[in-house]
């Protein structure tokens, strides 16, 4: 049962959206929850998170970074082609109440899954600020989705292109000190990021709640691959997360784990690349 | 009485280092010869001795006449997956232990005659049975390893409209993550599989109950549910060092390896690591599949730690004598402490203690006890935990009312009913991780009662 891409789009460079049409994971999907897909038969299971959902289309959106083999041949697909697995919605959807004021911080390729919640928080009747970051303006993701559901949005780029020049941190920081009252802190981004914003809010206690993209295979709890430690605990992400607190987090360990397959990763990529463009190796 | 009939095995040096199946199977002269060795009891013992109810003498005397179309229709009645039981079924511990001539010396070898009719047919073109008349009753099952396979194809002859909702994208469960292709070659799950379809049963691929839909979504499509899910969730030991780089549950090696044929990177796009020194802690099938798996990677030295001796390993003799025999070393009465890695958090050793055996427990086994000041490091670059697995929790967690023992195991009656009506379990999912066959005789049971439950209703 191959499941339909009906829309392909770059975002910015490098960075994607795809719709994909799968009805009964749209039926129930959340946000918060990821799915996990298998372009064809050779090819490896990677968990991705669901950046929107439209349950009347019967679509799921995703956003994802060409960095490797899988994302890359992923991003050379168009409107028209088929993936041959899509499985979800897996993960627990994101706790979302009325809390009062929410953070919602988006880096990278992050503002994409940081999305839905914002939308939904704000639905629930919280009083959202977000703040997205990028390396560059150019790569600057989703400023106007995420401006809709926003009561306020703050931009930061790493060279200063766009916004406040620096990290998504200082942001934080800055509204936290100034004396708002933040109930709730919802940070998604690369693991260096999660870990900083972690480290802002721990001596603030504003919870904060991080989604962790560790390695995984099945995704539904049967390999152990996604292990994480929190608060000294292992944890599966794929069905104790993806979101866990991320003060108990401990990221130097999801970073070596995901670290793993790096020497691998790269023999894969470089050999595609080659198949792909002929090469003199 | 006549000799047993020995079954040609690749070489162990050579088969080390392929992933081909290891043994080749009998010659029809073989097969026949040994057929010939049974001798056609009144009471066949050996028919008490299996799980599924095969009738052993009858599909063996069709073998000695050569008419190998007939024996695997025989053991088709009862057998919806014989090219599986004839190659991964305990037959030493069940039909052929109980077999008569096993008393006198070797017993047939029921197991390798059932693999050879079942090459037979398939080589030849499978039959699909007469399936009766349609119901018009709709059953769900969940999971599509023996016990859900078993069950589909039992309901699909009796009439019934089945569907199965597999979570992998391969259908077949353990046969298909878990056991090897030098033991279960997949093109022969694949076509057991074909076959159940060919009974008239759906099978809906990539579907994770609990997730996408409910067990009462389900039933509110359905007239009853079986459950099939296994014992999918892999145990650790809980020691220092288990989250370290190199450290794979067996469930996540074994996936990677036979499920997302990681074998092949990287012409397959799952990678594995491939190391010098493995070491796996378990002394089940698994921890012997493992420990070969990683032999044929490459491994320079593989090692099975074992905290019991080698008469308490829950594997198949054959298994540990296969692994002996490809080079895998065994250290027995020796338990993992703690494991041990360097600064980028890579595994480098595996530190163990000796044990002893003192006085049976509960289990009827004998408890290892650690022998202090034994303790002792072994190199390892990759560490495999086969210590076993419990059920996956997904669909007890989801499906209210649904009962589950403390080991989270579903609690089920003899014919599989649980404490949801029009619900039914069978196979690893209540049992805990046990034999494929058991989860088929589960399975088996269940699809009657679901058969009775749905006439009355």
């Amino acid at each position: 049962m191959p499941f339909k891409i009906l829309k392909k789009q770059e975002l910015v460079p490098t960075i994607h959206l795809m719709d994909i049409s799968a009805p009964r994971i749209a039926k129930k999907a959340q946000p918060g929850q990821f799915v996990i897909l298998r372009i064809d038969e050779k090819g490896e299971r990677i968990p991705l998170t669901i950046a929107d959902f439209d349950r009347g289309k019967g679509t799921i959106t995703m956003i994802f970074q060409a960095v490797g083999k899988t994302t890359t041949q992923l991003s050379s697909l168009k409107a028209g082609d088929e993936l041959l697995d899509f499985i979800g919605p897996l993960g627990n959807p994101a706790h979302i109440l009325n809390e009062g004021t929410v953070i919602l911080v988006g880096g990278g390729v992050g503002v994409a899954p940081v999305f839905p919640q914002a939308r939904a928080f704000k639905e629930a009747g919280n009083k959202v600020i977000s703040i997205i970051g990028a390396r560059s303006a150019n790569l600057l993701l989703w400023e106007d989705r995420m401006r809709e559901v926003s009561d306020e949005l703050y931009i930061t780029t790493d060279d200063g292109t766009k916004g406040h020049h620096g990290f998504v941190t200082d942001i934080v920081k800055k509204i936290i000190e100034g004396g708002t009252k933040v109930d709730k802190v919802v940070a998604i981004g690369p693991p260096v990021m999660m870990r900083a914003v972690a480290g802002v809010t721990r001596p603030f206690n504003v919870k904060t709640i991080v989604s962790l993209n560790s390695i995984m295979v099945d995704g539904t709890g049967m390999c152990g691959a996604c292990r994480v430690l929190v608060g000294n605990e292992t944890k599966f992400a794929c069905v104790d997360g993806p979101e866990f607190d991320a003060h108990l987090v401990d990221f130097t360990l999801l970073m070596n784990r995901l670290a793993m397959y790096q020497p691998e990763e790269k023999l894969a990529f470089e050999k595609y690349k080659c198949e792909r463009e002929g090469c003199k190796c | 009485m006549l000799e047993r009939q020995k079954m040609p095995e690749q070489d162990p040096k050579v088969r080390a280092a392929n992933f081909n199946e290891v043994a080749l199977g009998f010659t029809k002269e073989q097969a026949i010869e040994e057929a010939k060795r049974c001798l056609q009891c009144k009471k066949p013992k050996c028919m008490e001795g299996c799980p599924v109810e095969v009738k052993i003498p009858g599909f063996l005397k069709y073998i000695t006449e050569g008419d190998f179309d007939s024996a695997i229709k025989e053991i088709k009645v009862d057998n919806a997956l014989p090219a599986v039981c004839g190659r991964v079924c305990p037959q030493e511990t069940q039909c052929e232990q109980v077999c008569i001539l096993s008393k006198k010396g070797a017993s047939v070898s029921i197991g390798r005659l059932e693999r050879f009719v079942s090459d037979y047919e398939r080589t030849k073109g499978v039959k699909v049975p007469h399936v009766r008349e349609s119901t018009g009753k709709k059953v769900a099952v969940v999971g599509s390893g023996p016990a859900g396979l078993t069950a589909a194809a039992d309901l699909a002859k009796m009439g019934h409209s089945v569907t199965i909702f597999e979570a992998l994208h391969e259908a077949g469960g353990v046969l298909t993550y878990g056991i090897p292709e030098f033991r279960l070659p997949k093109e022969i799950v694949r076509a057991e599989v074909e076959y159940v379809k060919k009974l008239g049963v759906t099978i809906l691929l990539d579907s994770v109950i609990g997730k996408i839909d409910t067990v009462d979504d389900l039933l509110s499509e359905f007239d009853a549910v079986f459950l099939g899910t296994g014992a999918g969730l892999p145990m650790f030991l809980n020691i220092d060092g288990e989250n370290l780089n190199g450290v794979y549950s067996a469930n996540e090696f074994l996936t990677r390896v036979n499920l997302m044929k990681s074998y092949m990177f990287p012409e397959y796009d799952t990678p594995i690591k491939k190391a010098k020194h493995v070491v796996v802690v378990g002394g089940g099938n698994v921890a012997m599949d493992s420990a070969r798996c990683a032999l044929r990677l490459g491994a320079e030295e593989v090692t099975i730690v074992y905290r019991r001796g080698e008469e308490e390993m829950p594997a198949r003799a054959e298994e540990i004598e296969h692994a002996k025999e490809e080079g895998i070393k065994f250290r027995l009465l020796t338990n993992p402490v703690r494991i041990i890695g360097d600064a980028k958090n890579w595994v480098t050793h595996i530190e163990c203690i000796n044990m002893y055996l003192c006085e049976p427990d509960e289990s009827g086994r004998c408890k290892p006890m650690p022998l202090a000041g034994t303790e002792h490091k072994i190199d390892a670059d990759v560490v495999v935990i086969a210590v076993g697995t419990s059920p996956n929790p997904l669909v007890p967690r989801t499906t209210k009312g649904l009962e589950i023992t403390k080991h989270g195991t579903v609690i089920a009656k003899e014919n599989g009913a649980t404490s949801r009506k029009g619900v039914y379990a069978g196979g690893d999912a209540v049992t805990g991780s046990a034999t494929v066959i058991s989860a088929m005789g589960a399975g088996k049971k269940a699809a009657r009662a679901i058969d009775e439950f749905l006439r009355a209703k």
